[in-house]
């Protein structure tokens, strides 16, 4: 197969989003209930979607395996969303933060949708505000902001430390006027397990009932994806134990392209791991970079209480080593340079595996009182998971993994590559690039929702005003319904010795140390070995208990875990044909004298499509990216 | 660390339920009891049992997911604490930890340790928002909200609707939870033009999920893992007798 047409719009890049609408098809008001949509992930950018396509008129099946979509992963979204609306009077313009995010991507993202992203940053907080979501304001009424890694302004809009929450609830809140209204169906605890594709097109959904176990097909004109990120395949990450990658690996199983599959984002602050139980990593908001100031002893091994080391003897690395951003450098470099001092032995903690986030001097400047007004919620937490108090002490933070920028391949109106079916939100690949910038995937994943989809969906179900809904008797349907039990009775059946989480953790170990913030052409080949070597052994030990027809969470997990063991291959091959450094993708053979990465523009200033092939290696495609607007440049936070 | 659960396990929402022991091996002060949960599920498994079935998610205390009757308390002995947020260092050596479902006539048990909360979104799902569409929005700051108005706004918005208030209620009511939403919404220029009748749709529907009536324990605010002020139930129930008194005579749509 040859990679599709991106569709980026002609002329100058500030047009070509309104040029588009202008000229994109339109479905009639009243023909719009004639097509069925089936949205899978209801949380910022499937709930959003779902709720702005039944305020349109479309009959909309909403799918969630939560109990409740208010529960979808955008919940945990701590310090703030991004627009460009300049009332700092700081020098900030759609330009400006269309540049941060492509150069923060370290040039690894499609121009045409970054600048898009920023555009519409400006309209989202408006329609936020509408729905009531509570943003921090200052005394005369106004929104306040703050900034955040990878900028020099103050952009950022925040509701304490729940901004994602927050908006979430907006979203959900227009999701339930609709749901309410009868034009979104919504079915809770119920996860994909295959995507339907007919004569080419995405005709409809599998999926299985969590509580009842039933699997059922759903036929749609068009299907959506939004579900989420995959960083849970590392195991231990900042993500929900729930979050998977089963939709995105069945869509690509299918046909859809997988794009950058390695670009997953380590947070520089999460809580390191307190012993071998643990089964997630908390992440604490990198809003705290804006008042903590990160060090770690001078002296490796230093066993003296923080409090005790005097300045002298301090190293603040990131000031150090980047003074013009100090602790607010992009997350890629401030994770890096935090494994660079733990790996030296300069890491703190019972297992020498964190560094400290100070907060002693901004107490001082500020008072404990605004401090606790700003990040209250957050030190609360530090306390119940640590036991300690951060106002006198500092915390003990370390990377984890948190984000993926790779995800299904898209073009400009968030079609993958198979036709009708669209990837919204964390599970695309489309606008962070090699990394992304804090307070940018809440952004991401509200316009997609609200604003895109809607529009591009009009100019694909309009060629389609006379076809009927698909039937899901067509002999499609029935494989993969059949297909869907198979797979799911051949877990129960393994009946081995070893428990769904044993193999998760062992991929995620896999991964996190080969896959990582680190990575080389020997280890990654290695890591390619394991991952298959676990596949194997989990098809022939696996023990999954109870049945098919019953709540099973074990099943949910084996079904979960079995795709991230095949993605994991994924990842790695991505990570191995992608021999350059860039963003968060660090490759050791390709890096200067005092560590810095080295991008190699000549080769790799394109975006890896994988496309799958059954029974065989997958396909590496090419999408060569075009920096018509902005000079690709040596990313430099010194 | 050594620790007795006793633990609900009940096969459906018509069947009979009963505890069950486990005084699990290698328990640590550092695990969280939700973990301590997996580990016992890891010995059941090994074992050649099925898994004990709860719900959890984002295991930081926000996606409102997890919840159990720890002990006779709804998520465990700590206050302002969600049950993935709670460790087993609050245990002592030699603990004997009751665990049930959260227990509501209008959350059924779908099984052991889970029960269906969809009632809760019900409530929401009856006026609990903003009747704008996506886009009809003026500029942001051209809606002015006075900061402790944004302030007590988002206290109230902090609601994670776990139904811990429920599960902690004599009652079963869910009227922390749901005065909660409307104080929200109330607190906003853009939420008060709909609240009349917001809070006559929503009381009504908690009426008809089952939930008991609210008899003023504050049981709820003690359990609520967000501190959400029971006061804000007191607000509810002037705006309901508001609502209802304006509304003699006339339709309120």
């Amino acid at each position: 197969m040859a990679l599709p047409d991106a569709k980026i719009p002609d002329g100058p890049i500030e047009r070509k989003w309104s040029y588009y609408q202008a000229h994109c098809k339109l479905v009639n008001a009243a023909n719009r209930s004639r097509f069925q949509i089936a949205v899978i992930g209801t949380g910022l950018a499937g709930g959003g979607a779902a709720a702005a396509l039944g305020e349109l008129g479309y009959s909309v099946k909403a799918f969630s395996f939560h109990d409740s979509p208010r529960r979808a992963h955008s919940v945990a979204a701590q310090g703030g969303v991004n627009a460009a609306k300049n009332y700092q009077n700081d020098g900030d313009n759609v330009w400006r933060m269309f540049y941060d995010a492509v150069k923060g991507g370290d040039f690894r993202s499609r121009e045409a949708n970054v600048y898009r992203m920023a555009e519409l940053s400006v309209d989202l907080i408006d329609t936020c505000v509408a729905q009531g979501v509570p943003f921090a304001r200052e005394y005369g009424g106004v929104l306040a902001n703050r900034s955040f890694g990878g900028v020099q302004v103050e952009r950022t809009f925040y509701a304490q430390g729940q901004t994602g929450q927050q908006l979430l609830l907006g979203t959900i809140a227009a999701l339930n006027r609709q749901i309410d209204a009868g034009r979104v169906e919504m079915f809770s605890r119920h996860e994909l397990l295959d995507i339907v594709v007919v004569d080419g097109r995405a005709a409809g959904v599998v999926v299985r009932d969590m509580v009842t176990g039933e699997i059922e097909a759903h036929a749609a004109h068009a299907v959506v994806l939004a579900t989420g990120g995959y960083a849970k395949i590392y195991y231990l990450s900042t993500l929900a134990m729930g979050s998977n990658a089963t939709a995105i690996w069945k869509a690509h199983k299918r046909g859809a392209l997988l794009a950058n599959p390695s670009f997953v984002q380590v947070h520089p602050t999460s809580l390191p791991p307190l012993g071998v139980h643990q089964s997630k990593l908390t992440l604490m908001s990198e809003s705290l970079r804006n008042d903590g100031r990160i060090w770690v002893p001078a002296q490796a091994g230093d066993p003296r209480h923080p409090n005790e080391i005097p300045e002298s003897e301090r190293d603040y690395y990131l000031e150090r080593r980047y003074p013009a951003f100090g602790n607010l450098t992009p997350r890629d470099i401030a994770s890096r340079a935090a494994k660079e001092r733990i790996d030296a032995g300069h890491g703190v903690g019972p297992l020498a595996n964190a560094v400290y986030l100070d907060f002693r001097d901004a107490i001082r400047n500020h008072g404990e009182d605004v401090i606790r007004s700003r990040y209250g919620n957050l030190f609360g937490m530090y306390q119940k998971i640590t036991g300690l108090d951060a106002y006198r002490e500092p915390m003990k933070i370390a990377p984890a993994a948190h984000f993926s920028m790779g995800g299904l391949w898209v073009d400009y109106e968030l079609m993958s590559s198979i036709t009708g079916l669209y990837a919204l939100g964390e599970c695309n690949f489309a606008d962070h690039g090699a990394n992304r910038l804090g307070a940018n995937s809440l952004l991401q994943a509200c316009i997609d929702g609200y604003f895109i989809l809607p529009s591009t969906i009009g100019n694909y179900l309009a060629t389609r005003l006379h076809e009927p809904l698909p039937d899901t008797d067509h002999p499609a349907f029935r494989d993969a319904t059949q297909e869907a039990e198979e797979s799911v009775n051949k877990l129960l059946a393994v009946g081995g010795s070893r428990c769904v989480d044993h193999f998760h953790r062992e991929l995620g170990a896999i991964l996190t140390d080969r896959c990582g913030i680190s990575r080389s052409g020997a280890g990654l080949r290695s890591a390619i070995e394991d991952v298959r070597r676990l596949r194997r052994e989990f098809q022939q030990d696996v023990k999954v208990p109870g049945g098919p027809r019953e709540p099973n969470s074990e099943l949910d997990k084996a079904l979960r875990v079995q795709d991230y063991l095949e993605l994991g291959e994924l990842m790695c091959r991505d990570a191995l044909e992608r021999d350059e450094s860039c963003g968060m993708h660090f490759r050791e053979e390709h890096q200067t004298g005092d560590g810095e990465a080295v991008r190699n523009d000549q080769s790799f200033a394109h975006v890896a499509a994988w496309e799958h092939v059954e029974g065989g290696e997958a396909v590496r495609h090419q999408e060569q990216l075009a920096f018509e607007f902005v000079e690709i440049a040596t990313r430099d936070y010194r | 660390m050594k620790i007795t659960f006793r633990i609900w396990m009940q096969d459906g929402p018509n069947s009979a339920g009963e505890f069950v022991e486990h005084a699990p091996e290698g328990l640590a002060p550092d695990m969280s009891f939700l973990e301590a949960l997996d580990h016992v599920n890891e010995s059941r498994i090994l074992s050649g049992q099925r898994a004990i079935e709860f719900d959890h998610d984002c295991r930081e205390g926000i996606c409102g997911t997890c919840g159990v009757v720890i002990n006779g308390r709804a998520h465990g002995p700590l206050a302002a604490t969600t049950t993935c947020q709670l460790h087993m260092r609050s245990f002592s050596d030699g603990d004997l930890v009751t665990v049930e479902p959260f227990r509501a006539r209008a959350f059924p048990v779908i099984r052991d340790l889970k029960v269906d909360r969809s009632s809760l979104d019900r409530v929401a799902r009856s006026g609990g928002y903003v009747s704008t569409n996506i886009r009809a929005a003026p500029e942001a700051n051209s809606i002015l909200v006075p900061r402790h108005a944004a302030r007590a706004a988002f206290d109230a918005a902090s609601c994670i609707g776990c139904g811990a208030c429920v599960a902690s209620c004599k009652n079963a009511a869910a009227s922390l939870y749901t005065g909660a939403k409307l104080a929200h919404l109330s607190e906003l220029p853009q939420g008060k033009i709909e609240n009349t009748l917001r809070v006559v749709r929503m009381v009504e529907a908690m009426d008809r999920e089952g939930f008991g009536s609210c008899t003023n324990t504050e049981a709820c605010e003690a359990a609520c893992p967000q501190e959400i002020s029971a006061h804000l139930i007191a607000r509810m129930n002037r705006q309901y007798n508001w609502a209802r008194l304006k509304s003699l005579g006339r339709k309120l749509t």
